[in-house]
């Protein structure tokens, strides 16, 4: 039985946020105390579950689909690749978004926002990038809305993003914001990524090539997950 | 080859459940499976309340402790409708539940490391909340194995926390309650 795995996944602290981020008031009693242990990065890790085309339906692409009308708001289209930390593609990796509606309220039960719900839009779609690891979905822009972290609180508009790349170390669960917006600056969300580069890098770009005529907004905004450690050259037989 | 800097993670936040809740999502095999159990649990916050608005995801070898993918040096898995992967969202009284089975042992091989032991079998687990900005990671392993004992992970942990990561029998399956905070806080993992 061969023993030596191809590779493990480089680390990407940097980029993060911190566990522990007060400022974002949710966090304070849901945030470990406890430094994290380091888990080894073996089969279990460098492997993960490779979902694809069968998680995603017909209407899943196109977010304004699926209703009896056309949803409120403006259409827009955002598209991009996933990559890797070296700047391969990652292909056939599913990416699952969902986010408010135009007013900015989630079509969900414990949403207490008065905007209006919007009968002809759920907010959520999935779609599996191609072979050069872009993906593309057509959606409403999402509206800010207010919510109670501190005095007058409003979040940036934004769409959740969820993908799974090849391996357990490359799961990720992070947020696309738009361009321009003046609420970025004091949202603590947004702001617990620490490091400016990183923290733009969560930004979409507009993108007139991406724009349709008459009918939608383009962005363009490319995901990078981790990149893979380079194989050691000397592959130490153990026992197994 | 350059180095990209990879996209800072975000929260989940609370309203993601019309997004990331599957039907089938809890089934890491189908119903009717032999052997198969249910695994599940309470995700308590700092103040022992629990957490109505998060996600529990795992990732598991199959009961011959193989995976299905390509990264597993070992070949193709022969067990027809395992998933491998769970999902579940908490419910409004903080519980999560998957119907899975025992994965088997694993060897120890590669991150470096020279041969030290078995892996006992285990799920590697995330959790995802509101609150939360980064993915927790952790592990669930099973009472009454002796491959704990040997364990290179297990044994690594402090013995006073080493039982956070092992699940309690709850006939006909077990229970994980998960800690994010406290007395009880669970041991979370870097990668």
């Amino acid at each position: 039985m061969p023993t030596h795995q191809p590779h493990t996944y480089r680390p990407d602290a940097p980029s993060h946020p911190p566990a522990s981020f007060p400022e974002y008031r949710s966090n304070v009693l849901r945030a470990p105390h406890r430094p994290f242990q380091l888990l080894p990065q073996r089969l279990g890790e460098i492997t993960g579950p490779l979902l694809g085309e069968d998680r995603v339906g017909p209407h899943d692409h196109d977010l304004t689909l699926g209703h009896d009308g056309e949803p409120q708001g403006q259409r827009i289209i955002v598209a991009g690749r996933v990559l890797d930390g070296d700047g391969r593609p990652v292909a056939g990796t599913l990416l699952e978004v969902w986010q408010a509606n135009a007013g900015g309220r989630y079509r969900h039960d414990a949403d207490r926002h008065p905007a209006p719900l919007d009968p002809n839009f759920t907010g959520v779609g999935r779609v599996v990038t191609d072979a050069e690891g872009r993906y593309s979905f057509t959606t409403i822009q999402p509206g800010a809305y207010p919510w109670r972290n501190h005095d007058n609180a409003w979040r940036p508009a934004h769409i959740h993003f969820s993908l799974f790349g090849t391996a357990f170390t490359q799961r990720l669960i992070t947020q696309m914001y738009f361009p321009g917006d003046p609420l970025l600056t004091q949202d603590p969300i947004f702001n617990s990524v620490r490091d400016p580069k990183a923290r733009a890098a969560m930004v979409a770009r507009f993108d007139l090539g991406t724009t349709v005529p008459e009918w939608a907004l383009g962005y363009q905004w490319d995901i990078v997950l981790r990149g893979k450690n380079p194989t050691p050259l000397e592959e130490e037989d153990d026992d197994e | 080859m350059s180095e990209l800097q990879t996209t800072p993670s975000q929260t989940v936040g609370p309203f993601f459940s019309f997004g990331l809740v599957w039907a089938d999502g809890p089934f890491v095999v189908p119903e009717g499976t032999p052997g198969a159990f249910r695994i599940g649990g309470t995700v308590y916050d700092g103040a022992g309340a629990p957490v109505p608005d998060a996600v529990v995801e795992t990732w598991q070898a199959d009961p011959d402790g193989r995976f299905d993918h390509p990264d597993d040096p070992r070949g193709a898995v022969r067990w027809k409708d395992f998933r491998g992967f769970g999902r579940s969202a908490t419910d409004p009284a903080g519980r999560y539940s998957l119907l899975t089975v025992k994965p088997g042992p694993l060897p120890v091989t590669g991150g470096g490391a020279a041969a030290d032991g078995r892996q006992a079998p285990h799920l590697d687990v995330s959790v995802f909340c509101r609150g939360m900005l980064v993915r927790l990671v952790t592990r669930i392993y099973f009472p009454d194995e002796e491959a704990n004992a040997d364990d290179p992970v297990l044994t690594s942990i402090d013995p006073a926390r080493r039982a956070t990561l092992i699940a309690e029998s709850e006939p006909p399956g077990y229970r994980f309650d998960i800690h994010l905070q406290g007395e009880h806080e669970t041991v979370f993992f870097d990668l």
